[in-house]
């Protein structure tokens, strides 16, 4: 019976260490995500800022409280802008930044084409 | 004559992505979000600085009324210079000043407004720092003027001459 006990309590135990492995990598992902707004260049997960501390322990009690990872972003953005954000979503105002990379790429694709392919044929 | 189309195709992308940059060279690097102008205040709870009682926000604001949230600490030297301009703002009948202690000890928050004054009707205290995120602010000072439990204007950084002059004007 003792060791049926200790299984039981052994059980227990590892499931909440990988509940609380699993909020502590959401809380991760999460903060590497955001902006901190007032310390240029740094995410919330690494800046040591009064303002990244606060939504640190924001994202904490939101996460306990079982919001999921949309859940809080949505929040942020509401409070902030879609700024906070580093991977902004497709949209009117973002539709530039998505797109440039890929333009580029073609527009370079087709100088080296036009400058070694075609020139050497 | 053949017209060389490629490289004056190169320059005219040149020039753009010069333009670009030139211009976002001439923003300012300060981020300010306007999301938040016309929305409704944030529910929250609060202790108060001087009794240590829970307020639910829900009762704090009236319909009608005009009130000034402002994010202060005793620690931040802007919010020393601000002070004065709150002192004549409270001398306003038609605008409640609230305050919200942002992480700030309750004994040098008092020892603050014993020696300039207390402007506010009633301050909250926000230990942590998430009730100013509440509010969309990310630092001290801030402050938010409010009417019909809604935000009609925000102010980032320390009250001067001039956002207190808008501010009069608005409550009149």
């Amino acid at each position: 019976m003792k060791i049926l006990k200790f299984i039981f309590a052994f059980f227990i135990f590892m499931n909440m260490s990988a509940l609380n492995a699993q909020d502590k990598n959401l809380h991760t992902k999460i903060t590497k995500n955001l902006r901190c707004l007032i310390c240029q260049g740094q995410s919330i997960y690494d800046s040591d800022s009064e303002f990244a501390n606060s939504v640190k322990i924001l994202i904490e009690r939101k996460i306990d409280n079982g919001e999921n990872e949309k859940e809080i972003y949505d929040y942020l953005i509401g409070k902030y802008g879609e700024w906070i954000l580093y991977d902004p979503k497709f949209s009117k105002n973002t539709y530039i930044l998505w797109l440039l990379p890929v333009v580029i790429f073609l527009i370079g694709g087709f100088v080296i084409f036009r400058l070694f392919i075609i020139k050497k044929n | 004559m053949k017209v060389k189309f490629f490289p004056i195709f190169l320059i005219i992308i040149f020039v753009i992505v010069f333009l670009i940059f030139y211009k976002g060279l001439q923003n300012s690097n300060i981020y300010t979000p306007n999301t938040l102008i016309k929305k409704n205040i944030p529910s929250f709870e609060a202790k108060t600085l001087r009794t240590n009682k829970k307020i639910d926000s829900k009762n704090l604001f009236k319909e009608n009324e005009f009130y000034l949230i402002n994010i202060w600490a005793s620690w931040c030297i802007p919010c020393r210079d601000e002070h004065d301009f709150l002192i004549k703002l409270s001398n306003q009948k038609n605008v409640k000043i609230i305050g919200i202690n942002y992480k700030d000890k309750n004994e040098n928050a008092k020892n603050f407004l014993k020696e300039l004054k207390s402007p506010y009707e009633v301050v909250l205290v926000d230990k942590d720092g998430t009730i100013a995120i509440e509010w969309g602010a990310y630092g001290v000072p801030e402050s938010f003027l409010l009417y019909n439990k809604k935000i009609i204007k925000k102010i980032i950084g320390p009250l001067n001459k001039k956002s207190l002059f808008e501010i009069e004007k608005l409550i009149k």
